[in-house]
Formats: structure tokens, C-alpha cells, sequence
């Protein structure tokens, strides 16, 4: 999933107006950002305000909504339903439900084509990723890949996506063009998520249960790296990495460690950890602000999302939302 | 004798021998994920035995593929990886009525070639099994024997322990007390050889975590699992249990005689916890936490009914052998063992945690859930049990205790 890719990629033309006007007027004004949590058990979104860090409002959706994405353009919002084997549309301004979509049974995450279609969605429980054209509501293709696939990514040149499947082990490579696959690699077990770099030149892929982030090349498919975690008091098998964000000028990777509770900062020149930052408890998903001041972190075991200052590299606030928090994206505008 | 096969051969595209574009995936460059030259088959076989209900139990009959579908599906899950590796995966499985030898069926699947087998069996039916296919190279997944001794003095090289140790059910509950600080237990022993055995682990467990035996007293009022409360046994029993000073009652009846005729029918209010009421495995049907939700509900799908323990020792047995084979790419038995006992290995099982080998007895180390019939209450390792290696060998017989000399 790249929920927050396309609002980052949006940003990065916006990025120096929302700069000026950060030099000009009071800081609050430049980051004033939408960010949207789902709930997993809870059936709700959480929407929160990043300026004054409160949840403004929550939302019912349908049953067991996890990955969550909004459109380049900011004028959607997708939701994943698992349960429901649906994703919803939502309209970010109404928070009123607007479509359905065919999504295939069981969804869980997606990632959204630079150009704001088609959605590429993982069926857990099918073992196939459906392509699926937004606009018509129409699945244009279903490709097979390997069991429980989860983890969705598109590159930024939008001509390969990602799947990774969490039994199989692997992320397998497919050509959006053709819609097929033309390449696998086998990482560690479980992976659960992947993401690329803004230039396209590394693609991370967590492996939860394996503990480690690999990094790959995608050009030769080849792993040039494998980061591993070490937290003193923390059991070995409490690391479980899942969420990856990666700064646009791609100096800092985060990587959310599950049950261990912590962020990983990992310097993105030396794949070396710098940093573990202390947050809620299982620490799944991430999402940072388009001004990359604030990231958020959905924490499923405690009920809330901590805040992190990536300048400062500290922790600044949890705030409490619904039931079991799964997936953010934070809105381009 | 039943026998069935499923064959998931690689469809002829995914390998490429077809010239039209593949509606599969595609072999990989050789910089990926190597794929044989040509398809590596690999056969597992699978014996497992007939359970008939226990006499009053028609209640808790044992479906007849228990752990048959759970060992199907992982094929068929270790299959779809074999789509991208280049492997196709066969399970032969040898269903014994309850009077025939098992010997003979895992004589007859190795003389057919198989080299990789899961046993669902008893103890001494295990050994048996083992003894007699050693000769062939046969490397035997235990799913279904609790049996210490196993893990001990009767442990073999080429056997590895998927099913729990009686030692591992025990630790999980005693933990689970000692942290709830229920530290007086009445326990309740039934007459069959197992109960006897599942009480020895449990004393052993009570001294390990400082809880203390109050009263330990033999079942002598017969199978009574569904008697009726107007029973004329119920005054005894009822008695039997009177004037203990007791925070939990552990029954040891692995049978399921009369452990669930214990609870609310004791003369002091009574929680119930051992082989029956809170109870200790690795699995259960209310288990939907670290993406377990997704193996039940295949699981369900494709067995048209919930996943049970043996299923799931079985699904787990088969994903060891597709996970060594993917990482090894070689289905010849001592390179999979050879792999399953080093630190490479680990799998995801749905328990939060990889679950791994111990090589001291080839004792899988997992977490074990803590469940009443219809709900999870907790998991083992409890926290706050802490060992240097790993906290889940806390559970179990440790390398410096374990009188396995594996050969």
C-alpha cells in the first residue's frame, strides 16, 4: 500500500507555496492537514486535525476497515471494508459514504496509481491482487500471485506494482502495463508491507515475523541490504517491522516495529538505525504530513496514534481514537 | 485403510514449457529467485489414525480428517509458493481404522517413495513408525503425541515434535496462574494412562512456577460427561469435592471422561482449568489475533468446518516442509533437517511470535493460547516469564534438563 504516496506526490508540487506561507504566517497555518485513521474494530474512521491534534470528528464505515488511501487530488478518501468485502468511497468533505466498490472479497490493502487509477487490491484471502478502474467500477484484471498477499506498492514511475504475500514470503513484481508478473524475490517471513523510495531507486519490504527490512534494487531485483532491530529490553521476537515511510529527500526511513512499541529511524545512506522512538503499543502503520513535519502512527493495541516531530525526532503527543487503529493517510492539502 | 492423495503439480505455464504468453507467473532471472530446472516434487505423506468418540461424546466426535485438512491446505498453500519456486506438492495420506498396524502403512508410503512424513498417531505407534522407516531416510513430523518421553529419553534424530509436550501444556497453565496469583490447585487425576502422565507434568509445572497442590485425588466415579445432574453420582461427587481450600480445580482426564462434569457441580464455587474449562493448546476456534483470522477462514472454506489443534499441528507440519524446501530448494530429507534445526529457520503461525526448533529435543517452541470452550483468555508465555534465550522456552523441558541424546 502507498496510502500516502499520491497525497506526497501531490505535495511535492505544492510543497514550497505551503513553505512561504510557513515563513509568513504563523506556523499552524502551513500544516493544517486532514488525517484519517481507521479503526479496525472499531468500524470507524477517526478524523484528525493536525494542527490542533484532536480528533475532529469520527465516522461509521463498514465492518473492519483497514488499508485507508485518498485520491492525488484530495477529493476522496478509500477505505478498505474487509468484512464487508467492499472499499468505500468517502467523500472527505461530507464524510458521507459516496460509492461502493468491486474490490474482490476480503480487502485489506491497496495503493493507488500515481494518476489517481486504477486501485490495485490485495485479496487476502484469494491469493490475487484485482485491478480495479475507480471511475468505471470495473475490475479490469485479476493476478494471481502468492498466498495471503498484503503489502502494495506502486513505483513512482507507476510502471511497477508491488504485492507482497505474507505466506509465500516474496514480493512479486508485476508490469501495470500487462498486468503480469515478471519477477519475484523471496524475503524474510511474513512480509507485510513495501515501499519505495521518491526516486524509484530502493524498494523496502518488511518482514514482520522475520523480523528485518529488506532493500531491494528494483531494477535488478536483487536484496542490497537487510536491516535488522536491536532493542535492549525488548525480546527478539517482539520486533516485528510492518509500516515504512521514507522522507522525499530520502535521507530518513521510519519503520513501525509492532509489539516492540517503537518507530526505527533508519538512516537511508547507511541503512543503520539511528534512532527508536518510543510510541503506543502495536505500531502498525504510518503516514507523514506532505510538509513531512509531523508522522503519524496508528497503535492497535493501546487505541491511539502517537505523534512524532521528525525534525525534533520526539514523540509529542498520543491522541486516543476508536478501536484497534489500522491504517492513516494524511490529505495533500 | 483409507488412503487419499491431493497432487498440486506446477500447471506446465507457470514453468514456462509453454510457449503462449503465461497467464502465470513467469520464471524469474536468474538473479531472483531460482527456480530448478526442472520441477521439484515433493511428496509428503501423512498417516493418521481413526479416533472413535468417547462412549458418552458423541457430542465431541472427532471429524475423520482431522488434521487431514489441515495438512491439505498448508499443501495447497505451500503449492501457490511452489507456482513461483519452481515445486510441485503431493500429499498422500494413510487413514488407519482403529485395529490396523502402522507400520505397515508407513513401510508401504516409503517404499513408494515418501520421505517426508507427518505422523498423527500415539506415542508408541510414533516410535514404532520412526524405528521402521529410519533405514529409509525418513524424516517423521509428530503432530499428534503430547508424550514427554518423547522429547527425552525416547527422542530420535529424525523426528521432529510439532504437537505440544504434555510439560509445554502445563507450563502454559501454570503460568497463566502464577500470574493470576491462583496459587492452590486441587487436582483431579482420571484412571487412563495419559491422565496419569498429564498429572506428573502438571506437578512438575506447579513446582517450576510456586503454585502448591492442595488436594490430588484419583477420578473414581467413572466416564460421567454427560450424566445428568439428577445422576446418582452427583452426591459423590459432589462430596468428593467438599472442604478443599482451593483457588482452581485441575482436572487431568485427556480422554474428556468427566472433566466437563466437574465445573458448577462442585460444593465451593470452583473454577475448572487443565484438560477441561480453561485449557491450554495451540490452537483454538475463537483464535482470530496476528492475522489468524485469514488461516481460519481458509481453513473454514475449504474443510467446511473449524480449524482444531491437530489440524492446525498438521498445517503447521507441512508449512516446516514447504518452508524448507522454498529456503533449501531441495525436498531431500537431511538438507530439511539440516535447515529446520538452525537459527534460519523460522515460520510465521499466526501466534505473534516465529515459531522455531529447539535442536536439544527437535521440540517446536511456540506460544500456546490459554482458552475457555468459546473464547481466548491469554497466551503463554505469560509476561514477565523471562529467559535468556527466548521467553517461549519457558514452556517445556530447557537444554540443561532435557535427557534427549538425539540419534
Amino acid at each position: 500500500m502507498t496510502p500516502c504516496s499520491r497525497p506526497r506526490l501531490a505535495a511535492r508540487r505544492v510543497l514550497p507555496l505551503l513553505a512561504g506561507a510557513a515563513a509568513l504566517f504563523a506556523a499552524d497555518a502551513a500544516s493544517a492537514y486532514t488525517v484519517y485513521v481507521s479503526n479496525e474494530k472499531g468500524n470507524s474512521i477517526s478524523v484528525i486535525d493536525s494542527a490542533t491534534l484532536e480528533v475532529k470528528q469520527t465516522v461509521k464505515v463498514g465492518r473492519r476497515p483497514r488499508g485507508i488511501t485518498m485520491s492525488p487530488d484530495g477529493k476522496v478518501v478509500y477505505v478498505c471494508a474487509s468484512d464487508d468485502h467492499t472499499v468505500q468511497v468517502i467523500d472527505p468533505a461530507s464524510l458521507k459514504i459516496l460509492r461502493k466498490l468491486k474490490s474482490g472479497p476480503d480487502p485489506e490493502l491497496f495503493a493507488l496509481h500515481p494518476t489517481g487509477n486504477p486501485l490495485y487490491i490485495a485479496n487476502e484471502d484469494d491469493n490475487q491482487v484485482t485491478v480495479l478502474d475507480v471511475e468505471a467500477n470495473k475490475v479490469v484484471a485479476q493476478v494471481p500471485v502468492g498466498t495471503e498477499p498484503e503489502g502494495m506498492a506502486v513505483s513512482p514511475d507507476g510502471g511497477t506494482l508491488i504485492a507482497t504475500s505474507e505466506t509465500t514470503n516474496m514480493a512479486h513484481f508485476i508490469d501495470t502495463k500487462t498486468n503480469k508478473i515478471v519477477g519475484n524475490v523471496l524475503v524474510d517471513a511474513r512480509p507485510r508491507f513495501a515501499e519505495f523510495s521518491a526516486d524509484g531507486k530502493h524498494l523496502w519490504v518488511s518482514a514482520e515475523v522475520g523480523g528485518t527490512v529488506a532493500v531491494i534494487d528494483p531494477q535488478t531485483r536483487q536484496i542490497i541490504r537487510k536491516i535488522s532491530f536491536k532493542i535492549p529490553g525488548v525480546s527478539k521476537e517482539a520486533i516485528q517491522p510492518v509500516g515504512i515511510r521514507i522522507t522525499r529527500d530520502g535521507k530518513k526511513a521510519f519503520v513501525a516495529l509492532g509489539p516492540a512499541n517503537r518507530v526505527a529511524v533508519v538512516n537511508t545512506e547507511t541503512f543503520e538505525v539511528e534512532k527508536y522512538l518510543l510510541v503506543g503499543q502495536r505500531v502498525w502503520q504510518l503516514a507523514l504530513t506532505p510538509d513531512e513535519k509531523l508522522l503519524f502512527t496508528t497503535n492497535g493495541n493501546s487505541n491511539d496514534v502517537s505523534v512524532i516531530d521528525v525534525p525534533e525526532l520526539k514523540v509529542v503527543k498520543s491522541i486516543k481514537v476508536g478501536g484497534a487503529p489500522w491504517g492513516v493517510v494524511v490529505s495533500p492539502q | 485403510m483409507l488412503t487419499r492423495i491431493l497432487r498440486l503439480l506446477l500447471p506446465a505455464v507457470a514453468l514456462g514449457v509453454l510457449a503462449p504468453a503465461p497467464a502465470y507467473p513467469q520464471q524469474p532471472p536468474a538473479s531472483e529467485v531460482k527456480s530448478e530446472p526442472k520441477p521439484l516434487e515433493v511428496r509428503i505423506g501423512l498417516i493418521t489414525h481413526a479416533v472413535p468418540p468417547p462412549p458418552l461424546y458423541d457430542l465431541l466426535a472427532v471429524p475423520e480428517d482431522e488434521a487431514v485438512a489441515g495438512a491439505e491446505l498448508a499443501v495447497r498453500d505451500n503449492a501457490t509458493t511452489g507456482l513461483f519456486t519452481g515445486q510441485s506438492f503431493t500429499l498422500e495420506t494413510t487413514t488407519l481404522a482403529e485395529d490396523e498396524d502402522p507400520v505397515a502403512a508407513a513401510r508401504a508410503l516409503a517404499e513408494g517413495g515418501t520421505r517426508l512424513l507427518i505422523a498423527n498417531l500415539p506415542g508408541d505407534a510414533l516410535l514404532k513408525v520412526a524405528d521402521a522407516v529410519k533405514d529409509k531416510g525418513v524424516l517423521v513430523f509428530n503432530v499428534g503425541a503430547t508424550d514427554d518421553a518423547l522429547r527425552a529419553e525416547q527422542c530420535r534424530a529424525d523426528v521432529f515434535h510439532v504437537a505440544p509436550s504434555r510439560a509445554m501444556l502445563t507450563d502454559a497453565l501454570a503460568q497463566f496462574l502464577a500470574s493470576k496469583r491462583w496459587s492452590k490447585l486441587f487436582l483431579i487425576v482420571g484412571p487412563q494412562p495419559g491422565d496419569q502422565l498429564y498429572a506428573e507434568a502438571l506437578r512438575r509445572s506447579a513446582k517450576k512456577f510456586g503454585l502448591k497442590i492442595v488436594a490430588d485425588k484419583p477420578w473414581t466415579f467413572g466416564p460421567l460427561g454427560r450424566d445428568r445432574s439428577d445422576s446418582i453420582t452427583r452426591s459423590d461427587a459432589l462430596v468428593f469435592s467438599r472442604g478443599v481450600d482451593a483457588d482452581v480445580i485441575v482436572v487431568a482426564d485427556e480422554a474428556n471422561d468427566f472433566g466437563n462434569y466437574i465445573p458448577f457441580r462442585t460444593f465451593e464455587p470452583r473454577l475448572v482449568v487443565g484438560t477441561q474449562g480453561l485449557t491450554a493448546s495451540t490452537w483454538h476456534q475463537a483464535q482470530d489475533a496476528w492475522g489468524s483470522a485469514q488461516l481460519q477462514s481458509r481453513f473454514l472454506r475449504s474443510a467446511s468446518r473449524t480449524m482444531r489443534p491437530a489440524d492446525y499441528q498438521a498445517w503447521v507440519a507441512a508449512r516446516m516442509i514447504g518452508e524448507a524446501t522454498t529456503r533449501t530448494r531441495s525436498a531431500d530429507p537431511v538438507a530439511i533437517r539440516a535447515f529446520l534445526r538452525t537459527p534460519d529457520f523460522s515460520l510465521a503461525a499466526f501466534k505473534g511470535v516465529p515459531v522455531s526448533i529447539r535442536p536439544w529435543d527437535q521440540q517446536l517452541r511456540q506460544p500456546l493460547l490459554i482458552a475457555q470452550p468459546l473464547g481466548i483468555v491469554s497466551v503463554a508465555p505469560e509476561e514477565g516469564f523471562l529467559h535468556q534465550r527466548t521467553p517461549l522456552d519457558t514452556l517445556g523441558t530447557d537444554e540443561g534438563e532435557s535427557k534427549c541424546r538425539l540419534k
